[in-house]
Order: C-alpha cells, then structure tokens, then sequence
C-alpha cells in the first residue's frame, strides 16, 4: 500500500520499549536498594523489607487517583485534610456506638462526597483554578475536622481494626495486597479503558476534547470523586496503623503524594504520563527513607536528599527526554490537531 | 578517575559494615521532633550516659512531632536490633502496636519525659512528680497576681501525655476554695512550634484582654508567650511562668515578662533515662515497684507507683529559676 496509514495503535519498537522514563526509574530503584543494603547490614532482610511497607503504602492510595488529576492538568491539595475529616468522622461515629463496619463505610462516603463537591466546585467556577478551589477545601475540610474533634484524640477501636495496616497474609502485609488491587484496577482505568483515554485527551487539550464530544465536566466529577473515595482508603489504612486519629493526622500527604506522581514522570503540564512511574515513585521514596533512617541519618537531612533527588530526577527527564511530554496517545493527537468535529472547516 | 571512584565507594561501604556491625549494643533515644533545644539537651544527656558505659547511642527525631514519623523511625530501629529503645512519646496510645511489635523483637522499652502507655514499656522514667509539677505552677499564678484575676494554660499539643497529667492537675487544684478569685480562660495548643505558640499566645491575649497570666508548661510555649507579652509592651501587665529553659528565658526572665519559672535539668533526665535502660537491658531490673539501680553521678533511683497505673522512676522536684539565679543558669542548658 503506498497511500500514507492512519492507525491508532501507537508505533512499537525495542528501542521506544526500554527508552522510557519507567526503565530510569527502575534504575533509581534498584540503585537505592544497592546503596541501603551497602549502608546498613540490615537492610537486606526479607521480612522487615516487606513489613516496612506498612509505613510508606497508605500514602500510596491516594498516588493512583493524583496521577489521574495531574494527567487532567489538574492538581489536588485538598487530599491530606480529606483523610483527616473521613478519619475525625469515622472516630467520632464509631464511638457514638456505629459498628465499625458502618463507621468504615462512613468513612469513605465523607471522602467521596469531599471529593464529589472538589468536582463540583471545579465545573461549577470554571473560572476558579484547581489550585484555589482545594486551597479552599482544604482549609474547610481540615477545619471542620478540628471543630469536630477540638485537639483531641479519638480511637479505642476494636481490635481486629488494626489488622488493616498490620495484619499480614502469609509474609504479605495485608496493605500491600490492597494497594496492589488498587493498582491494577487504576492501571486498567487509564490505559485500557475510555475513561482514561478521554483523561488524557483532556489533559493535551480541554477545550479540544470538549468540542470532540467528551462530557468534560462528568470526567472531571468523576476523577474528583475517585480522588475522594482513596482518600478515604488512606484514612482507613491510617487510622489503623495509629490506633487513634487526630485532626492535624496526614499533615503534608498532599505534597509528598504530588512529588510521588511528579518523580513518576507525569507531566505536570498535564496530558501525559503512566500509572507505572508513580507507583515506582512510592516505593523509590518509601525505600529511601526506611534505608536511610536504618543508618540514623538526621530527619531534616532526609527531607534534604529526597528534595535533590526529586529536583535531579526532572531535570534529568527535561534533558534526556526532550522535554517532559511524551507523544500523546494518538486519539488524543488527532483530536488536538484536527478540527473539532462540530466545527464546519 | 572512575577506578578511584569505584575504589572509594567500596571502601566506605566496607567502612560502614564494619562499623555497624561492631556496635552490637545499641540504645537508641527517639525525641518527639527535631529543632526543639529541650530534646537536644535531652539527647545529649543520654548519649552521655550511654556512652559512660561504652555502649552505642543513636539519637533519632522526626521532622514533626507525630506519632505516624515516630512509628516509622521504631519501625528501622526494630530492624537494626537496637538493644533497646527510649521513646519520649508523641501520643499516649497511638505507638502502642509498634512498641509492642519492638518488645516482641526482644527489644527493651522504656519511656522518658513524655510517657506512652503502661502497656507499651516497662517503666516510665518521669522529670518529676506530675502532682508537684501542677500545683507548682498554679501556686506561682496565684502568687504573681495577688490570688484575683484571669489565667489561661497555653500547652504543646493536645495529644502531649505530661502537659496533659499537669494541667488536669492544675484543674484540680484550682478547685480548691483558695482559687476561687482565679478563673482558667482557656487551654491554648501551640503544638510546640515555634509559630503556632506566638499566634496562640497572642490570640489569647487578644480574646482575653483581662488575662492577667498564661501558664505554659511546655519550653517552646514559654518562650513564645514571653516574645509576645515584651513585643506588646505588656511587661507588668500580664506574666508568663510555667517550664522554660534558663538559656532561652533570660532576657525574658530579666526584663520581668516571667518573674520566674521552673524546670528540672533535662541533661540530667536524658542521663538517668540512659542509665535506667541499661539496668533494664542487663536485667538489674524489671520495672517493677521497689527495684532499685545506680545512675552514675546522680546517684541511687527506686522504682515506684505511676498515676497511669505504671511504674516509674523520679528524677526529683522541679528547680525554681528567678532573676537573681538565671545569669548563672542560662549558660549551662
């Protein structure tokens, strides 16, 4: 055939397969774990490897949504006081005598209506940046979580509750199971699903994917309301490992979970990226800090390294790989570079 | 060049091998957070004490003062089989499951300064008695104002198990028929940060304008009511007491926004922390009532009953530091 093709499936080849920011951050990954386990006798240990896992990985749920908002263009820092407040509310419903299962599903219908009126906010003021409308809820979230509780602490869950952060099935933390399901399904949404193709499309251009069909609003409720409902999985997890929950818990989740999904490699122009980078991301951090803090390193000069090599990696990625974007999945460039459907050319 | 470098990179790792493996006998100290001067001097004195004894320390802290970066830090302290561990605790319960996660790894555990649960340690190691501590400090408000006017406590965080034990005790003993001029406004959180105390404490003094004292038994919350009340022009008007550290106090001290305050040498509490960990590591004691050990230079310590239903060991009473003692203090801690 001599006429020029148009396909949708994306040109494969050996060389873009391994030429990847995924396969660097493997590289990061597997660096960390030779400088740790260098730096203390006790890194390599099977048993506290996967244990420490509990400590880094309800953080975690709420990278898998944030990927989604930064591949909108979005951002999300309403995140951390979300938990907070599901958390506060979960307490507090728990010990006016709910049963801690329902006071569980309470918990994640507070954070999935935090997030649902985040989306709401966002489509209802367009005019409103993202930034502002979570600034705002975040303050209100948080606030309402500290009129509820006052500085104090609730808890005195049942027992079993705390096999959540520290049960275990087999050698496997129970955490990392969930996180893992948690994982694939998010996975699926975004690269095999329509959903996720019209995140994307959304992401490259708005007013575009808007013109082409796509009920731009609906997906930007959803993503909000999904953001919510991990957050209240976060909360759950949290809550868990603590024993007890405060209002000031998850203090400055948002950032670290933002530098995760960044160091992942997703654009923070928005309109590209994939689950796989983020969620390497978790556990290059997580790692990190369980590996230095083996060898004591100071706390703040913790904060200090993990900084640089946030700062490093995206340099890195803007050098190396010609700016940060990657080709966009190809409905998405059509749509970016043709004309809308409903406009007459 | 790359040789050389390869080179250096294998010699520290063997260095750091070596050197890791050799300390077989650790005892670490976990502070509530860091860039607080208190736990320094706190930390400095239990490493001096561990070390005396040619055993390791390892002083840790997290960058906030919670008990989810606490648990984090126990959690790498476990894997490093430390021999034992000394919490000065962020949360009264919350460390509970990784403390007892750390007893089941035949690590010892005991708490200093800031206590965790009786089940989650063998025994307590407190700067003084909870009940002195308390009315010490309320007797001092009564004192500066003629026994009439307005209080208010400004503390570190709500979840702080010491500052907590002394002002339900301040509350009691405002009960008593010789308080009854004095009336408590409001319990402030200035959560220990250095930011939070100053807009807390100048929040109080905005919303209480009849306030006449603010208690703050927590070294950052003193410190930072003191700023406040000499920044105000309120010097005379309205003091501060409560614990402070003398090198931090003195100019508040010698100005007259604190006519005085008390602490004990927290030095001397990481030092007596050291050295009762070590007896309890070496199986001298148990932590039960009337076991009975050395701490170097301080001397002979008992082990006795805790207001939490724990046992504990008592550093000594709370140290008045006033104008004509400070000078010579505030160089010292």
């Amino acid at each position: 055939m001599s006429e020029r093709e148009i396909s949708i499936d994306r040109p494969r080849s050996l060389k873009r397969f391994f030429f990847q920011w995924e396969w660097l951050l493997v590289l990061i990954f597997v660096a960390v774990n030779i400088i740790n386990s260098g730096l203390s006798p006790y890194y390599l240990n099977f048993g506290s490897l996967i244990g420490s896992t509990n400590s880094f990985l309800d953080m975690a749920f709420l990278v898998l949504p944030m990927t989604f908002v930064i591949i909108l263009g979005n951002i999300d820092i309403s995140v951390a006081s979300t938990v907070a407040l599901s958390a506060v509310i979960m307490a507090v419903g728990f010990n006016a005598g709910l049963p801690m299962p329902l006071a569980m599903l309470l918990c994640l219908v507070v954070s999935t209506l935090c997030g649902l009126f985040n989306g709401f906010l966002m489509v209802k003021f367009k005019e409103l940046s993202a930034v502002i409308v979570t600034l705002s809820t975040m303050i209100i979230y948080r606030g309402i979580a500290y009129v509820i509780l006052e500085d104090q602490a609730a808890g005195h869950f049942p027992p079993w509750f705390s096999f959540l952060a520290w049960g275990s099935i087999g050698p496997v933390p129970f955490i990392l199971i969930v996180f893992a399901v948690c994982a694939l399904a998010f996975g699926l949404l975004l690269h095999k699903t329509s959903f996720g193709r019209k995140v994307f499309a959304m992401g490259n251009n708005l007013t575009a994917a808007r013109y082409s069909g796509i009920k731009t609003d609906s997906v930007i409720i959803a993503v909000s309301a999904l953001t919510g409902l991990m957050a209240g999985f976060t909360a759950l997890f949290l809550t868990s490992r603590m024993g007890s929950t405060r209002p000031n818990v998850a203090l400055g989740y948002e950032l670290s979970v933002i530098a995760m999904v960044v160091l992942g490699g997703v654009s923070t122009a928005g309109g590209a990226g994939r689950i796989g980078g983020p969620i390497l991301a978790i556990f290059i951090i997580g790692y990190l800090n369980y590996g230095l803090g083996l060898v004591n390193i100071k706390a703040n000069v913790l904060l200090i390294i993990i900084g640089s090599l946030l700062i490093l990696s995206v340099l890195v990625l803007n050098l190396r790989f010609g700016g940060h974007r990657r080709p966009a999945p190809p409905i998405a460039r059509m749509i970016a570079a043709g004309k809308a459907p409903d406009e007459k050319a | 060049m790359r040789k050389s470098f390869v080179k250096a990179v294998m010699v520290l790792v063997v260095m750091t091998i070596a050197a890791t493996s050799l300390v077989a006998q650790s005892y670490a100290i976990v502070f509530k957070n860091t860039g607080n001067p208190y736990g320094e001097k706190q930390m400095a004195g239990f490493k001096a004490g561990i070390e005396e004894q040619k055993l390791t320390a390892i002083l840790r802290a997290p960058d906030a003062p919670t008990a989810e970066a606490q648990i984090a830090i126990i959690q790498q302290l476990i894997a490093q089989k430390v021999a034992g561990i000394c919490i000065v605790g962020n949360d009264f319960d919350a460390l509970q499951p990784v403390l007892q996660q750390a007893m089941k790894a035949n690590i010892k555990v005991w708490s200093l300064d800031s206590s965790v649960n009786p089940a989650s340690r063998a025994f307590h190691v407190n700067q003084s008695s909870t009940d002195l501590i308390g009315r010490t400090e309320v007797q001092a408000a009564y004192d500066m104002i003629g026994g009439k006017g307005e209080i208010a406590i400004l503390s570190a965080t709500s979840q702080a198990s010491n500052q907590n034990a002394w002002i339900e005790v301040m509350k009691q003993e405002l009960k008593l028929p010789k308080y009854k001029d004095i009336k408590l406004d409001k319990v402030a959180y200035g959560d220990d940060l250095r930011d939070k105390s100053v807009s807390e404490a100048q929040g109080l003094l905005a919303s209480f304008p009849n306030l006449k004292v603010i208690i703050a038994p927590t070294t950052v919350g003193i410190a930072a009511a003191g700023k406040v009340i000499t920044d105000k022009g309120l010097i005379g008007k309205v003091f501060v007491t409560g614990l402070g550290l003398p090198s931090e106090m003195a100019t508040y001290i010698e100005n007259g926004a604190c006519p005085y305050m008390f602490l004990w040498n927290p030095i001397d509490l990481g030092y007596l922390g050291a050295y009762a960990g070590v007896a309890l590591v070496n199986g001298k004691i148990t932590g039960k009532v009337g076991d009975k050990f050395t701490a170097g230079k301080l001397g002979a310590y008992t082990i006795t009953k805790s207001g939490d239903g724990g046992t504990e060991v008592i550093l000594g009473p709370p140290f008045k530091f006033d104008a004509k003692n400070i000078a010579d203090w505030k160089s010292v801690y």
